[in-house]
């Protein structure tokens, strides 16, 4: 078959051998073409062309400036065709290539030479390579919060000792929820502003406490996580310390509220030292704590919904009337209950509600005084289902409520569970509509017996919007309670009325 | 550890305080003691004759004819494969080479002075475009074309060079840069500069007015001519950086056609090796990757002092030959090498990048904390020798260099 | 102990890096705040022989 090759000049066009190039390129891939190529006519040029059988006879009287499409194709056609494709080519403006090669920063330092105005690095890389990176934001004198965790005990309390020079706030490791300035990071609400500080060792506490504020009319200034092992004795309290002072010197905070497991007592002492100094009134929060020494300005709350309470100083109505409308007839007895939860720190509070009032109760992250769970239980049991058993190279379930599907399951079919209790937790980072999911997957359940207690804790203003998600839960025959505790409540009193 | 960082801290001082002059032009042997009769130098790390690639043999055999040590090109081959000829690395010898890179005792070569330190860096003159010897051709024409650059051009720009007392070079790469050069693959404008420097100075120094228009049209017809000069600024500009303890920064990087090198300071001498990457690009008509040649040359010397494929964001037009990318992504590539350097050259800046210094002092351990490798803009040449330059692209500097590379600093700190 | 920030993270207005998971980042910049994502990826490609170097020699 004898090739076609067809010559087309360009007069008084120019563009840069590199741009010709890359125009020669996409013609080689048109069919029936097998060689192309677009250059301007210098003698070297030609030469190349003529090198590679691209000119036909046609080629004379040709100026330096002239710009040769060149193609040698099996057909007529095919050459047409790719000599009017390359005469389209040259007219087309060039579009904007999708960017392999936009530029985005690779590290801190290349970051901060493109932001020099930023305060806060937050940190959720594995947990092996976050200490590093912390390391690096507070040499440069930035605040941290690390979301990440398995970082180790030792590299946390250098960090914050390095921190503690540096006049850097490092939060975490292990802090999911923070506000600051009004601004949600990592896992939290959006509430808002008011006069309420908040210091929490725990995600989800800071999410409960901060919600039920904003439910009942107040507002925060700030929530400073310190991350799980702040108030440790390896760790000695590094951050809450410097986030008492913090609020302390922050016009806006008029109370504060501390919120964390119970630390050990010497840590209590220090912390407690400095609430006494304080010129504001402080509400100790230590969850699985029944009470506790403290100085004038501070109160005890034993719970979530206390500590709000307290910090709004009212006693928050409840809904009575839940118990008479949601009771269901013919539940066998005995009858437990089981408590799925995704956030710790709610897990840990209905365990309190139910050990204060007598309950025996078994928990796989048990408070003080509590069993830990095992296989054969015949009394209520209370499981966090974000703890790290459960999480092991799976999503932690506030950001995928399917991995608590299969409990979901179990509890239902098991007729020895009598009540649900489970939370919904909403909010920037959360999953964007947890009570749906419930709702499509309670749907494969309707008749049942089991009474389901859940509660929201979240706000208008969050992305899932809270009255959706209640109405969603409320459509799946869902009793929805207005706090954490509540729910908790609520189920003890279906359990005296079932016995 | 803050033993290397103020160890980086004076790399890159030194680097920024050199201070260069294209000083003469003389026969290699003038300046390069040990450059005796049978050693030919090349580009890359060391190589022997078994190992290498077409296009290094065929220049190897074309010198031995040059030079008088054969009489053809078919003894030449048979010399070379007996262990006739010594081969060493120009670098070995403060020396420079694009591509095949040869430098043998009779040839001209530039000399660059680093004034600040007093080192030299040697390179030979750019023979031009198309069937040449860094490419690997041989034949009469490349030969001749060598006598030529040996018995005319080199003493005349030697001549000239000398008649203007030295010609300072940093401020002609500044300007290039705001004119779309970067050095490496593009050297138009700072040609362009240097010929209207000498241009003059050969009128004046030349008496014959044939040889006088030759001389003029060589440089003048040579887009690449400034290539070589800014190869021998990369050598006399890193040399005086070799040696400091615990310095993690890079003072050399080379190809020889089979393996990629790269040098760091606190090492001195030591070469880390790996095979060389094939380049992504763009080929000239009538050629493909099947005719691509692995990548070759002792010009990645430019990357490592901040230019080429470090400069991309001052050239545009070559971003092209990333072959996705388009002219307004050619500062993405300046920014990324920003991620693998310790610092910036005030005095070499990118006006479209509102006057950013060109990333200057690379850094081992930003290379493999980032996974980035130098991006490096490269010409391709055929894998048969004398055919030449078939298209250009971009190349990276394997990694495993800098790994080998790392592990040997933590060696010599004790670290390991 | 008295603390004099360099920057008073409660005052100014918060101006974030973010390194790890882009929703963080995604879910800030939809609420109005500066923030830059890093593109970050585990330094020697997570090879721990050289991850351990590099944090011994770091940068």
């Amino acid at each position: 078959m004898k090739e076609i090759v067809i010559n087309y000049v360009r007069h008084g066009s120019y563009l840069d051998s590199v741009a010709l190039m890359q125009f020669s390129k996409k013609l080689l891939k048109l069919p029936g073409v097998n060689e192309a190529a677009i250059m301007m006519g210098t003698p070297g040029n030609l030469q190349i062309m003529a090198d590679a059988k691209l000119l036909d006879e046609s080629i004379k009287d040709l100026e330096g400036g002239d710009m040769i499409i060149a193609v040698r194709a099996d057909t007529r056609a095919n050459a047409e065709d790719a000599i009017e494709t390359a005469k389209n080519l040259l007219e087309k403006p060039k579009d904007r290539l999708d960017s392999n090669f936009s530029w985005k920063p690779k590290t801190l330092r290349s970051a901060l030479a493109e932001t020099p105005g930023t305060n806060l690095v937050l940190i959720s890389v594995p947990g092996e390579f976050a200490a590093a990176e912390a390391r690096k934001a507070i040499r440069r004198g930035l605040h941290v919060m690390i979301f990440s965790d398995n970082v180790s005990v030792e590299d946390e309390r250098a960090l914050k000792m390095e921190a503690k020079a540096q006049n850097c706030l490092m939060m975490g490791p292990d802090c999911g929820t923070a506000i600051l300035n009004g601004v949600p990071l990592a896992f939290a609400n959006k509430v808002p502003r008011g006069n309420i500080g908040i210091i929490g060792a725990s995600g989800t506490g800071i999410q409960e406490v901060s919600t039920l504020i904003a439910k009942h009319g107040g507002g925060v200034s700030h929530a400073i996580g310190v991350g799980g092992r702040d108030l440790r004795s390896e760790i000695g309290g590094i951050t809450t310390l410097m986030a008492l002072e913090i609020l302390e010197r922050d016009p806006a905070t008029i109370h504060i509220v501390l919120i964390s497991k119970p630390p050990s007592p010497d840590i209590v002492k220090k912390v407690l030292r400095k609430v006494a100094v304080s010129k504001k009134q402080v509400t100790v929060c230590f969850i699985g704590m029944q009470s506790c020494q403290l100085p004038g300005n501070a109160n005890f709350a034993a719970t979530l919904k206390a500590a709000a309470e307290s910090a709004l100083n009212k006693k928050f109505l409840k809904d009575d009337t839940m118990a008479e409308r949601g009771f269901k007839e013919n539940i066998d007895t005995p009858s437990f209950v089981r408590g799925l939860y995704s956030g710790g720190t709610l897990c840990a509070e209905a365990q309190v509600i139910f050990k204060t009032a007598g309950e025996t109760l078994v928990s796989n992250a048990p408070i003080p005084g509590v069993k830990t769970m095992n296989e054969c239980n015949e009394t209520h049991s209370f499981v966090d289902l974000g703890a790290d058993e459960y999480t092991q190279g799976k999503p932690h379930p506030m950001i995928d409520p399917s991995v608590r599907n299969a409990q979901l399951r179990d509890a239902l079919s098991d007729e020895r569970v009598g009540v649900i209790l489970f939370d919904i937790v909403i909010g920037f980072g959360s999953h964007h509509d947890p009570a749906g999911h419930i709702k499509e997957f309670l749907a494969n359940y309707t008749g049942v017996k089991t009474i389901l207690i859940a509660s929201v804790t979240g706000t208008e203003t969050d992305p899932q919007e809270l009255k959706l998600q209640i109405a969603k839960l409320k459509d799946a025959g869902v009793l929805v309670a207005s706090s954490n505790a509540d729910a908790a409540s609520l189920a003890l009193v279906f359990l005296k009325k079932l016995s | 550890m803050e033993l290397i960082e103020v160890a980086n801290k004076e790399a890159l001082k030194r680097m920024l305080s050199a201070d260069l002059i294209l000083v003469d032009v003389v026969p290699a042997k003038e300046v390069i003691p040990g450059l005796d009769k049978m050693v030919v130098l090349h580009a890359g790390p060391p190589i022997e004759w078994p190992q290498m690639c077409g296009p290094m043999r065929g220049a190897v055999t074309g010198m031995a004819v040059f030079e008088g040590w054969a009489e053809n090109l078919a003894s030449a081959e048979t010399m070379a494969a007996l262990n006739s000829f010594k081969f060493f690395p120009n670098h070995h010898f403060n020396a420079v080479g694009p591509m095949t890179g040869m430098t043998t005792c009779s040839q001209p070569v530039m000399i660059i002075e680093n004034r600040t330190f007093g080192n030299k860096a040697f390179c030979t003159i750019n023979e031009g475009l198309g069937k040449v010897m860094r490419f690997g051709g041989n034949d009469e024409e490349v030969i001749n074309k060598l006598h030529w650059l040996k018995e005319v051009f080199g003493p005349a720009l030697g001549a000239a060079i000398r008649e203007i007392g030295g010609i300072s070079l940093k401020n002609i790469v500044a300007r290039g840069l705001t004119m779309g050069d970067e050095m490496h693959q593009r050297n138009v404008a700072c040609s362009g500069l240097i010929l209207r420097t000498l241009a003059p100075a050969l009128a004046r120094t030349m008496v014959d007015k044939e040889q006088l228009s030759e001389c003029l049209s060589f440089i003048g017809g040579n887009d690449q001519f400034f290539l070589n000069i800014a190869m021998a600024i990369g050598k006399a500009i890193m040399d005086p950086v070799k040696n400091i303890k615990g310095c993690s920064i890079v003072t050399a990087m080379c190809r020889n056609g089979t393996d990629f090198g790269i040098r760091i300071s606190a090492t001195g001498d030591e070469w880390f090796t790996a095979p060389v990457e094939m380049p992504e690009g763009l080929y000239f008509p009538g050629f493909s990757e099947a005719d691509a040649n692995p990548d070759m040359g002792d010009s990645t010397i430019i990357e490592t002092i901040g230019l080429g494929g470090f400069a991309m964001g001052a050239s545009p037009a070559v971003a092209g030959f990333v072959g996705a990318g388009v002219a307004s992504e050619a500062s993405a590539f300046t920014r990324k090498m920003s991620e693998i350097t310790v610092g910036e050259n005030p005095e070499w800046t990118i006006p479209s990048m509102d006057y950013k210094g060109v990333p200057s002092g690379i850094d081992i351990r930003l290379i493999l904390e980032t996974g980035l490798a130098p991006t490096i803009n490269t010409g391709i040449a055929h894998k048969e020798p004398g055919v030449g330059q078939v298209g250009a692209g971009v190349v990276k500097a394997p990694m495993v260099c800098f790994e080998k590379a790392l592990r040997a600093l933590a060696r010599s700190l004790g670290v390991i | 102990m008295k603390i004099q920030k360099k920057k008073d993270l409660l005052i100014e207005p918060l101006v974030v890096l973010n390194i790890g998971l882009e929703s963080f980042a995604k879910d800030l910049e939809q609420q109005g705040v500066k923030v830059l994502h890093i593109d970050w990826s585990p330094p020697a490609g997570g090879d721990p022989e050289l991850v351990n170097l590099l944090s011994k020699l770091g940068s």
